[in-house]
């Protein structure tokens, strides 16, 4: 996996900035503007939910052992190589929502346009292009990143040095 | 992301942002690149923020929620802030038109210090019009009486707003009437669409936006028109002027101070105190040439147009006349002044100035203007200049300037139209029936950098003049063509259409006529009653082959013009839109449904040479109409079993587009960027 889309709820405002940009990205016309007034207008593969307190942005977490695609019984979600996220072949769904049960995380849902399933592909295209995803790059907190799981394991580490740092007492500056 | 030579078609501001970029500095054009991404709902008018159980958000892709807490959907929402917007624009225009009319009161009892009425004929003229008598009264007497009729404009309860009546043709102020659109007085609509866009109250888009058109009208034909007769009655009436527009009218070895603002009253004082002997004397003797007075924003137009003093820029040209480190002192009053001049001062030695009492910076030195002691609070101003001058540090003044010919009226361009024996409109209407001239076009506003800086501005004014549409400008707008010396008459016979042409060389003037301030909008509406009047053109201002643009708006007082022009029948292309675009039926109703009540309609284009054809394509339509000759050398717009009217919305939001258009339905899955083989199984 190139990278993974990470979610830091204590920076999130709760302005569904990235549900916008998303539908955008994800829309014929690929202008806000625009992007409305298409016959069947997109949907947004984020969703910014409110928890108690915080407002935090959910969508697809490209597990490694994905349940949703391996409940899927026509090979709809699918991944194109190992780096790849979990991706959605619409013409082979067939609407059963087995993966919507399975989803541990509920991030995915049907779109009523297609009949068939939409979920985040992390913006695949762009990310090949050397772009950030859509809701990353719209983000205007730094909420949504995206980053390696190496780059994530570093800073995770960093931080807690400071914790320790802290702790006993070696902290200087 | 805009890179460099994108923000500014304007030499002397790209020399002035890269000086700017190389020092660190940061500008309007820097802090527009750390705001993206903007906020999406707010862009569309869908984010409402009246009550404070929201803010609510509808969603624009047509998903839950669809409506607000208590109910409202995207049309109130988008409907309740616009007027809300209109109110301000008309608020900050009149509150401007009830400051002059306070200065003509103050001048006439004698207690404004150092003013004069300079045009006692026109103060008689405009007395009369208005039906105060002037029959054995003093001057004095006559601007006290004037002063308050005009004052009761902003007040009144009952009624209407005079001018409306005064000077509308007859069936334009029947159908105001009919519609109950004549502002019963400025600030009663004003107050009246606070009311009805708080929280539980006008929820009909319908309802909400005429009213917004009533209130514009108070802006048009009350504050602003009032800030136009009463400011040429008191300082003067206007006369073609040459001068010289852009940051290169700076002088390197002179005392600089800039007018920036809005108001006449100060800086026409500052101009007479640069002026003043001793003023010049201790000028010279820091060492200075002398004290040069220019101006940015719409003070700058109305020392210009009545002083001919020098024009530094537009509105996105204030910080960047600070960044040449040869500004002495930026003296501001109200309006358009950004509050980030205090930190890019404080990287020179420039002095900035408040002087209104609405109108306070933190960082900036308060000098109070009052009109009892206006010359001495001027010759302050003027005296700091000159002992700020030798602070000065490293200048960078860009080479840059044009001459610009300004100072058009309703009074003189009648002059310049019939020459002297016939003063009359005669020949711009015969100009327009013979199809020599297709029609006239006020282009209009502000700078913004959500768009290339002066580019809109002049891309729409040299396809007009080509295609024979002569076009009348004020504000921002006007210096943006100014640089590139549109406003000389020699541009004529670089950009003008031939029938264009004709009537320049034979009449003398330039192909875009400079009438003045964001105020003397108010002016065109004049003209165009003018136009009626004179004949041939149809009953009503909706009947003329006209046409508005604000091509690179800004602030809520362009709204404001943009509703009281379509108020008064003119077609009008605005852009950036309006923050409607969340609501079909709210951009449907201003791009559509409300031409067949008021005659005038908005668009939204983007493109500004695309906006110039849906102009002449209504002037067109207007034309065939009037049953007028075809045109004797320009083209028609209109094609043939034409529907430009309606279609004219869609075409505004499809150029908002990079692909531009709305395909009929979607691609399964993924965005239609992505060739249909990505979505494919690959395995």
């Amino acid at each position: 996996m190139k990278g993974m889309i990470v979610v830091k709820a204590d920076r999130c405002m709760g302005c569904k900035t990235c549900e916008l940009a998303c539908g955008v990205e994800h829309s014929q016309t690929q202008s806000l503007v625009t992007a409305i007034r298409e016959a069947h207008p997109p949907r947004s593969r984020v969703n910014v939910e409110r928890g108690c307190g915080f407002a935090v942005p959910l969508q697809c977490r490209q597990c490694e052992n994905a349940p949703c695609v391996a409940i899927c019984p026509t090979q709809a979600l699918h991944r194109k190589d190992d780096d790849s996220p979990v991706l959605i072949d619409q013409a082979r769904c067939i609407g059963c929502k087995w993966c919507v049960l399975a989803c541990p995380f509920g991030v995915i849902r049907m779109d009523d346009a297609s009949h068939a399933i939409i979920k985040c592909d992390q913006c695949f295209e762009r990310v090949e292009r050397g772009e950030l995803p859509a809701c990353v790059e719209a983000c205007p907190t730094d909420a949504l990143t995206f980053q390696s799981l190496d780059a994530v394991v570093a800073d995770k580490r960093d931080a807690y040095l400071v914790q320790i740092e802290h702790a006993t007492g070696t902290l200087k500056t | 992301m805009k890179n460099k030579k994108q923000r500014s078609v304007d030499p002397a501001a790209l020399e002035m942002l890269e000086k700017a970029d190389a020092c660190c500095i940061g500008s309007a054009f820097s802090r527009h690149d750390q705001q993206q991404p903007r906020c999406g709902f707010g862009e569309l008018g869908v984010c409402c923020r009246i009550c404070d159980m929201g803010p609510c958000r509808i969603n624009p892709f047509g998903e839950e929620p669809t409506r607000g807490i208590c109910g409202a959907d995207a049309a109130t929402i988008a409907a309740r802030h616009l007027i809300r917007q209109v109110a301000a624009g008309v608020a900050a225009h009149s509150d401007h038109g009830r400051d002059i009319v306070h200065a003509l009161m103050l001048t006439a009892t004698g207690e404004a210090q150092g003013f004069t009425i300079k045009n006692p004929e026109r103060l008689k003229a405009l007395a009369q019009e208005r039906g105060v008598t002037v029959e054995g009264k003093t001057i004095g007497e006559i601007a006290k009486a004037l002063a308050l009729n005009a004052m009761e404009e902003f007040g009144r309860q009952e009624g209407e707003v005079q001018f409306a009546a005064l000077r509308a043709p007859k069936a334009t102020v029947e159908n105001w009437r009919k519609l109950n659109l004549i502002p019963r007085g400025i600030d009663r609509e004003i107050v009246e669409t606070l009311h009805r866009t708080h929280e539980g109250v006008d929820a009909d888009y319908r309802n909400l936006l005429m009213h917004g058109f009533r209130t514009s009208l108070g802006d048009g034909w009350g504050g602003a028109m009032l800030a136009t007769d009463i400011g040429d009655a008191l300082f003067g009436t206007p006369m073609p002027v040459r001068s010289q527009v852009n940051l290169g009218v700076l002088q390197k070895d002179s005392v600089n101070i800039v007018v920036h603002g809005h108001e006449p009253t100060l800086s026409e004082m500052v101009v007479a105190a640069s002026r003043d002997k001793k003023m010049l004397a201790l000028a010279a003797s820091k060492g200075a040439k002398g004290i040069v007075v220019g101006g940015i924003c719409c003070t700058a137009n109305e020392i210009l147009m009545r002083q001919g003093a020098p024009v530094v820029g537009n509105f996105l040209h204030q910080e960047l006349a600070v960044s040449t480190g040869a500004v002495d002192v930026m003296l501001v009053d109200v309006q358009c002044i950004m509050p980030a001049l205090i930190e890019h001062a404080a990287r020179f030695h420039t002095q900035v100035l408040t002087t209104s009492a609405k109108a306070r910076m933190v960082g900036a030195r308060h000098i109070e203007f009052e009109l009892e002691t206006a010359y001495d609070t001027a010759l302050e101003i003027v005296r700091t200049a000159i002992e700020n001058y030798p602070k000065r540090g490293h200048v960078d003044i860009p080479e840059h300037k044009n001459d610009l010919v300004a100072g058009f009226t309703v009074a003189n361009t009648f002059t310049h139209l019939g020459g002297r024996y016939r003063s009359t409109f005669r020949p711009l209407n015969d100009a327009i029936i013979s199809g020599r001239l297709r029609g006239v076009a006020a282009v209009i506003g502000c700078n913004t950098v959500k768009k290339t800086q002066d580019d809109s501005h002049v891309r729409m004014v040299r396809e007009l003049i080509a295609n024979d549409v002569l076009v009348v400008m004020t504000g921002c707008a006007a210096t943006a063509c100014s640089k590139v010396g549109l406003l000389q008459p020699e541009a004529a016979a670089t950009w003008a259409g031939k029938g264009l042409q004709e009537i320049c060389e034979v009449v003398g003037i330039p192909p875009v006529l400079h009438f003045g301030s964001c105020v003397d909008n108010s002016r065109i509406l004049v003209a165009l009653c003018e136009m009626i009047n004179e004949g041939g053109l149809g009953d009503k201002l909706s009947d003329l082959p006209i046409a508005g643009a604000a091509p690179e708006a800004m602030c809520e007082k362009a709204i404001a013009i943009g509703f009281y022009c379509v108020a008064s029948g003119a077609y009008v292309n605005y852009s950036p839109a309006m923050r409607v675009y969340g609501s079909p039926e709210v951009t449907h109703f201003l791009t559509d449904e409300v031409e067949q009540v008021l005659g005038g309609k908005f668009s939204f284009e983007g493109n500004p040479v695309k906006a110039a054809h849906l102009m002449m394509a209504h002037m067109d339509k207007k034309r065939a109409a009037l049953k007028l000759r075809p045109l004797m050398y320009g083209r028609s717009f209109l094609e043939p079993g034409d529907a430009v009217s309606a279609e004219s919305s869609d075409a505004a939001a499809a150029s908002e587009a990079p692909s531009g258009g709305v395909p009929a339905s979607p691609h399964q899955g993924c965005a239609g960027k992505r060739p249909a083989s990505s979505i494919s199984v690959n395995e």
